[in-house]
This record gives structure tokens, sequence and C-alpha cells, in this order.
């Protein structure tokens, strides 16, 4: 089998600019979303109470809300989470009230009002380990980012490093605008899988940084855009083939994980779809406007056609 | 060219052997087994426990298909659940004896079912975490103000009594917050006063201010005594935790510091929150009484006679009656600290226990009216009062420094240090995060992480297979060996897996493939440029590992960072995530190509690879490249 059989080099930059106002459109969107609804952030970071609890026969939601109100708890959630038979129910942090007794309380009365209720999962966080993941959601962040840029540039060059980061970056914002459009949870697990991702699709751009670093080197008589066009052609079969191979490990994490992976699996779904577009349009593109040009990857040894292993230059290729 | 030497084989081999060998105990599963541990420091588990164990389990006439003694407690391993509740009854029977006070925790517990060459060899299953096998999880912020606040209060006491015995005039003492400031009329007084401080309060610095008419000493808690004093007060509360959890029966359970002020509590199996709530928040009280030593009831402590009117009647840890007056004297809120110690002395061991200002005072005066006579120490927990022990007045006490000698061993002055202490919380705790998992969704957690694991890697090996070919059979045998790493890398360390784990064992697959597919595509490309099969084997393999090199560089980054700055799931995530990135270096990469050379490295006029279809521009036709 061989899914690919390109004759030519497609032309993926001819229409860079126009991919690249989509992708600012995409990424506006997302952001215009991200401030308009907001995340609908996990009890990890609100604080609060959450409990899940299941039922013999399908629950009457409007009965455990009422039985919960009944409590005093104002701003109560409580919706169907997965079957029928189970139900989320979220109390906010409440001050004063021992954060502790709330959920024996709850549960004390739902199994008044139904026998057959039983816990399956209650987590209580205090608001101040709330503030305190949120920080260091952020600050991994900033290490990844940091991180990234540093090792690209000094494998690389800062314009690659520039690049890349930005077009994972808008990976991120897009995947974050999901959530915030569609309200899905976001929660500690999906935070951990935007950084995978980002981790993740870097790759693809340093794939395709190294064979522009490579046709560079052998072929001198094309123009830059020839060069990336050339690069991203002969390993785009690769890119697709290793993120097919990915995300069905993540459709599998999507189909039997249940729900408690249902989200991680989503951001990662998103993640590595774009992930493709970003390195193949995005990085590429953003490296072509910043004006990337053979003086700046092949320093002097331009006349060497054998890989010199002590070159801290010498590319990988795929 | 593709021909690994020996030792590159020896490698792959051992690698193979032991990574099977640390792997193996996860495939046999775990038994219900009943777990013996001592309740208190003062019993001890060892062999005659053991045959005590294993009589009460002959005459209940329970079959166990293991009895070990195993450290610090006792395993015994099951055939079924029901046989495991019989057990623990028979066993919790013959052991025992005092339900209210028990010597020895008798819990449920997992037991791993591999044979027993394997424990000695250290290769126990990976650890599951609370989401998969059920149970609580709390968090506790311990409130370190309020530890100071109760140190300065303490040290107030100490600077009024030291102030006194040298005879230095003060016109008032009083705490504020975390601060004692003392007033003085003159200057030379307060110049006294801080040569006092100096020399013997190490922990307080001091500040001097003119104040109105009067000439104010402020002293605080240097930053070096006060993280010491909160490392105290936390290592404190973990004992207290470690006391109060024992009675809770719970096999294994985690108390663990967290940061400078948490403690990280779970307990695997327990279900029952509200007990364990209620126990991890109750306060203990001591208290320090008299013995009442007229002639009744010296008579009713041999058991000969009725307890007198104003007395009662406790029993000491070796059983011992002992005849205490109603009235107390101090409470366990005087006591600041308690430690084992030797008599400078007589080099006895002691317990030394050191008292606030207004437990000295009180001490002083009834230690000067009873000099000769027994007071007793009482710890009371649950409602229920036990003497850890009774000494006799030898002198005076006034420094709020008292000494317990006499009649004990380093292990007994230990135990009761650690007693006087546990009694009470150094500073109170709050929780701020709690969790619970039933254990039919940890069970349903174990289910879906192993699907999604097996269904993901079944999918992706059929896909490298068919499109690969050989290569991608030998892809997926590479992606396997990383599996089987990773499960022995994790089960070596004792890492507790949960499911976001498990979650990053599937990611960590489906991105290993990453390098066999950059290979496999580069051997492609090699034999599509006209190179020989050998060559093509070798450049791809060479060529391609910068670019793998590279990209898991920054995936390692990143995970990484989720393991600096995550907490609780997302740290379980990036621990495997991490270790999959390392092992799939060495096993789609180093193994995959011994492989390689094993099957194609022998064959010197190799003409084809059996790699799937390579197409060449050129001709237009598909070249079978087999």
């Amino acid at each position: 089998m061989e899914f690919f059989r390109i004759r030519r080099d497609i032309p993926f930059m001819r229409h860079a600019l126009v991919f690249n106002i989509i992708s600012l459109l995409t990424f506006l969107a997302a952001v215009f979303f991200l401030f308009t609804r907001g995340l609908h952030l996990s009890v990890e970071f609100t604080g609060g109470t959450l409990m899940e609890v299941t039922y013999a026969q399908p629950a009457d939601l409007g009965a455990v809300r009422s039985t919960v109100a009944k409590l005093g708890f104002a701003d109560v959630q409580v919706q169907n989470f997965g079957t029928a038979r189970d139900v989320l129910i979220r109390l906010p942090a409440q001050k004063g009230v021992s954060s502790a007794q709330q959920s024996t309380q709850v549960m004390a009365a739902l199994k008044a009002s139904d026998a057959s209720a039983s816990m399956r999962r209650t987590e209580f966080v205090g608001p101040q380990v709330g503030d305190e993941l949120a920080a260091d959601g952020l600050k991994a962040l900033a290490f990844v980012v940091v991180g990234i840029m540093i090792y690209l540039a000094v494998r690389f060059e800062w314009k690659f490093a520039v690049a890349a980061i930005i077009a994972n970056l808008h990976d991120v914002i897009i995947i974050m605008g999901f959530f915030a459009f569609f309200q899905w949870e976001f929660s500690l697990p999906v935070l951990a899988a935007v950084l995978a991702v980002l981790g993740y699709s870097v790759n693809e751009s340093v794939v395709i940084f190294d064979r522009i670093r490579e046709n560079f080197r052998r072929y001198r008589k094309m123009t830059t855009v020839e060069i990336i066009n050339n690069a991203i052609t002969s390993t785009i079969s690769r890119t697709i083939i290793t993120h097919g191979s990915t995300q069905m490990m993540v459709l599998s994490m999507l189909l039997f994980g249940g729900a408690t992976l249902h989200y991680f699996a989503m951001a990662l779904t998103i993640g590595i779809l774009f992930g493709i577009y970003s390195s193949v349009f995005v990085a590429a593109a953003i490296a072509m406007w910043l004006g990337i040009q053979r003086e700046d990857l092949v320093k002097g040894n331009v006349a060497k056609k054998d890989i010199d292993p002590n070159d801290p230059n010498a590319g990988a290729t795929v | 060219m593709n021909r690994y030497p020996v030792w590159k084989y020896v490698i792959i081999v051992i690698a193979l052997v032991v990574g099977g060998l640390y792997a193996l105990p996860n495939f046999f599963g775990e038994s219900p087994a009943v777990q013996v541990s001592a309740a208190k420091a003062s019993t001890k588990v060892d062999v005659s426990t053991l045959a005590q164990v294993q009589a009460a389990l002959k005459t209940a006439g329970i079959e166990a298909e293991l009895v070990a003694l195993d450290g610090a407690s006792i395993k015994v391993r099951l055939g079924s659940t029901d046989v495991q509740l019989k057990a623990k009854d028979a066993i919790q029977k013959a052991l025992v004896t005092d339900a209210g006070n028990p010597g020895y925790v008798v819990a449920l517990n997992l037991l791993s079912r591999s044979p027993a060459w394997l424990t000695s060899l250290h290769a126990a299953p990976m650890y599951l975490g609370l989401d998969l096998r059920g149970g609580v999880h709390f968090m506790l912020q311990v409130d370190m103000q309020a530890a100071l606040v109760k140190r300065a209060e303490s040290l107030a006491g100490d600077v009024r009594t030291s102030l006194r015995e040298k005879n230095i005039r003060h016109s008032g003492i009083s705490r504020n917050a975390q601060t004692i400031e003392v007033r003085f009329r003159d200057m030379p007084t307060l110049t006294a006063a801080k040569a006092v401080f100096q020399d013997q309060f190490a922990d307080l610095q001091t500040a001097d201010a003119a104040d109105g008419a009067e000439f104010k000493l402020t002293a605080s808690i240097k930053p070096e005594a006060a993280r010491r004093i909160q490392d105290q007060a936390l290592k404190q509360n973990i004992t207290t935790l470690h006391n109060r959890i024992n009675e809770l029966g719970v096999a294994e359970p985690v108390i663990q510091q967290q940061g400078l002020d948490r403690i990280v509590v779970q307990l695997p199996g327990v279900q029952d929150t509200a007990k364990a709530k209620d126990i991890l928040g109750r306060t203990a009280t001591l208290e320090v009484r008299m013995v009442d030593e007229s002639a009744e009831a010296r008579s009713a402590e041999l058991g000969t006679g009725m307890v007198p009117f104003g007395a009662e009647r406790y029993l000491d840890r070796s059983g011992q009656a002992v005849i205490v007056k109603k009235q107390v004297i101090l409470t366990g809120e005087n006591l600041t600290d308690a430690q084992p110690g030797f008599d400078s002395q007589t080099q006895e061991p002691t317990v030394n226990l050191n008292l606030d200002a207004k437990g000295t005072r009180i001490f002083r005066d009834v230690t000067r009216e009873n000099v000769g006579k027994r007071m007793a120490i009482l710890l009371f927990e649950k409602g229920k009062g036990e003497v850890v022990t009774a000494p006799v007045i030898r002198t005076e006490i006034g420094g709020g420094r008292v000494q317990i000698s006499g009649r004990m061993t380093t292990v007994e002055a230990n135990d009761t240090a650690l007693l006087l202490r546990a009694g009470s919380l150094a500073a109170p705790m709050e929780i701020i995060e709690e969790t619970t998992i039933g254990p039919s969704l940890g069970a349903e957690n174990i289910n879906k992480g192993f699907h999604s694991v097996t269904w993901g890697f079944l999918a992706v090996a059929a896909f490298m297979c068919l499109y690969y070919m050989l290569f991608g059979v030998f892809s997926s045998i590479a992606l396997a060996f990383n599996l089987l790493l990773l499960v022995a890398v994790l089960s070596m360390l004792q890492a507790t897996l949960t499911l976001p784990g498990m979650a990053a064992m599937a990611l960590v697959l489906g991105m290993a493939i990453d390098s066999n597919v950059l290979i496999n595509e580069r051997v492609r490309e090699e034999l599509r440029n006209g190179a020989s099969a050998q060559a093509a084997i070798h450049t791809g393999y060479d060529r391609a590992w910068a670019t793998i090199f590279d990209s898991n560089i920054t995936t390692l980054i990143a995970g990484l960072a989720l393991l600096a700055f995550g907490s609780g799931p997302v740290r379980g995530f990036a621990v495997v995530h991490c270790l999959g990135i390392m092992t799939s270096m060495f096993s789609a990469v180093f193994f995959s190509r011994g492989v390689v050379n094993l099957w194609y490295g022998r064959q010197n006029r190799l003409k084809t690879v059996s790699i799937g279809t390579v197409w060449r521009p050129d001709t237009g036709t598909a070249l079978k490249a087999e």
C-alpha cells in the first residue's frame, strides 16, 4: 500500500496568505468565544463539591434538584452523566459551611428520597487549591513555550522557533476556543492534553523544518517557496500516517475510555487535527514571512556535500 | 552493514528478560487478603504473632494460600472474599482481646497472586491509584500561623519567668499576634533584658523602641526558627494522623507531606468518608492528675476494694490499674513539647516535657506540695482514658521543663514521648480537597483504561502490518516491547497508576509509533531513490534518528513541565508520559533495528525488503518491493 503518489511538489505556499487569513479568523473567533463565553472550568479549578450518584432506575433530575435545593445550597447544578441513571451534582464552594460535610449531607438527603441512590464519587476542592492550579497551569504553559523556543532556536534558528511556537500556540488557543464554544468541561486532564498536544505538534514543525534545512543544502537553485513546498510534499505522507496512528489511539480512548477520558480525548483530537494544519500551513508560512533564507541555515559549509557528524546543524532528515 | 555486534543483542536480551520479569506480576492479578499490623508503637508484629495468626486460622478451619511476615506486618492471602471475611474475624478474635483498646490493626487488603520467587525479586505489580481501586483522598492544610501564635504564647510565658529569675523589672508583657512586647521604665533595664533574650532565647530576635515615657522591646520569632516550628508542627500532625488512621483499619494508608504546609491522606478501600473525616478531625486531650494514694485506693488498685469517692480507675498500657483523683491539674494545652532524651547524670532514658507559662506555675505549686507522691499523665481519646505514665515526684519542678525518668527503656521513652505529643495536633488543620471513589467505579475505570490501550494498540499494529508489511510487523513488535518496558519500569518504581496514567500510556504508544513511521518512510524513500536494500535500511535508520531525537525532546519538554507544575491527576499522566518517551526511544530505534538486523542483516545478496509498495514517480508504476 502507498497512500501518497505525488508526482510534483504541491504548491502549498501559493495560497499561504489565504490560509493565514483563515487561521487568523479561526484564532480570533476562538479568542472571542474565550472572552465572551469563558471556559467551563471543572471543580478542580473553581473549588466546590462534585458528586456522582447512581440510581437503580433512570433518575428524575427534577426530584434530585429539589431535594438538594431544600438543603439550602444555592447555585446547584444537576445533570445526567454518561447514562440516564447517573447524575452529576455540582455544589459551589460555600463560606462557613464546612465543605467536607456538604457531600455527606446531600447524600443522606438523596438516600432518604430514593434508597437506590448510591455514591460513586465525590470530589471537594477548596477555593485556594483552585487558584493555585490555574496558576500552576499557566506556569507549565510558559515553561513549555520557553523550553521549546530555546530548543528550536539552538537547534535551528530563531525564525523557526518563533514560527513553530506561534503555529502551536494558535492550536492551543483554538482547542480552548472549542471548549469555550461548546462549554465542554475544562478539567485538569484536559489541561494535560493541551500541553501534551503542544509538545507533540511541535514535532511536526520540527520534521518540516528539518527537511527545509536539508533542501537548502541540497537544491541550491530553488527559491525559498519551492524549497518549502518540496519539504512539505516529501514529509506529508509521514505526517498523515503518524497523526493517523496517534489519532487511532485517541479514538480508542474516546470510544472506550468513558466519561472521565472523554474531554481529554476530545482535546487531543482537535489538537491533532489542527496540529497537521498548523504545521503545514501556518508554521511554514510564518517562517516564510519572517524571511528565512539559505544563509540562515547553511552557515559557511554550503560546499559540503556529506553531512559532517560534528556539525551542530547536521540535519535530521525524513 | 546491518549487523549488530553481540553486545547489542546481549543488551536487548537483558532488557527483554528484566522487563518481562518485572512486568509479569501485573498479569497474576490480586487476591483478597488480610493484613495484620501494629496499632500502637508499643506492640510488635513478629514471629510469635505469626504463630498466633496461623493457630487462629487453623482452629477456624481456614485454608490460607499464604501466611507470611513481611516487614512490620503479616499478610494472609486467601482464595475468595467470603473466606477473607471469615479469616479477618478469626484473626481479630485471636489477636485483639480488648476491642476498646486494640493492639493490632486487622484490615482487608488485596495481595498480588504472583509466585513467591517473583516477590523475592522485589517484582511487584504496579500500585493502583485511588481512582482505580476506590477509596478516599484528603488534602489537609495546616494552619501554620496558629502554630506560630501558639509558640509565641508559650515563649511569652518563658520570657516572664526568665525576667523574674534575673530580677529584671518590667511593666508588662503582652503577646501581639506572633510578637512579644515587653515594656520597661528605663533604658538600662531594657539593655539588661536584651542580654537575657540573647542568652536564653536563641529563637527570638529583638528590636527596641521608645514608646511614650516607656521603652518597648519587641521580640519576634526568627525566620529560621519559624521554619523549624512549622516543620515540627507538620511532622507532629502527620504522626497524630498516623495514630488515628490506624484505628480505621486501613491496610495501606498514605500520609505524606505535600509542599510546606499540606498533608495528603489517602485511604484505599475506605468508603465511609464520614467516619474518616471524624477521625481526622478529632482532638485527643491530655490530662495531668494526682494518683490517689490513700489506703482505699491502694486496695482498689489491687482489685480488692471499691474505688474511693472523688477518684477514678484507669489502666496503664501494661494493663495495670491506677487510681487517680478526678481533679485535673493540667491539660495538654499547657504542654508545648515532649521529647525522648537521656539523664545527664545517670544516662537513663528520659522523657522531657516542656510546659507553657501557666503550666509551669501550676506545676511548680503542685510539685512543691506533693514531693514523694505519684502523678499520672492520662490520654483521653474517644472519651476513653489511658494512663501514659505515672512517675513519682522527686523534687519541686520550677522551670517548666519536666523530666520523667526511671525504669524505662529507650524504646519506651520514645513511645511515651510520641504518645504525649501525638495526643494533640500541633496546629489546626482544614480539609481543602477531598475525593471519594466508589469501588465499582474503580473497577470500571481499570476496564476502560485497559480497553482503550488494547484496542488502540491493536488498531495501530494492524494498520502498520498492512501498510508496511514485514517492517510493520517489526514496528508492532517494537511497540509491544515498548509497552512491556513501560509497564516494567512503572512496576519497578512502584509508581502509582491512575486513569490519566493509563491514558498517557495509550497516548505514548500512539506517539511512539511516530518513530517507526519516520524510519519506514525513510527506508522507502531510499529505495525509491534507487538505493540497494541493505543500504536503504542502513541510511533509513541513520537519517531518521536525528529527527526522532528532536521530536522526542520537544515532547519531553512538555512532559517535564507537566511533571514540575502538575499535581494529582496531571502528575500521574506526566510520569507515564515522560517514562514512555524514554522507553520508546530505546524500543523504536535500538530494539526494532535489532529485529530488522536479525532478519535481514545476514543476507548478503538481499534484493528486496518487505516494506509495502514503493511507488516511483518517474515510471508512474508501482513496484512491489517484494
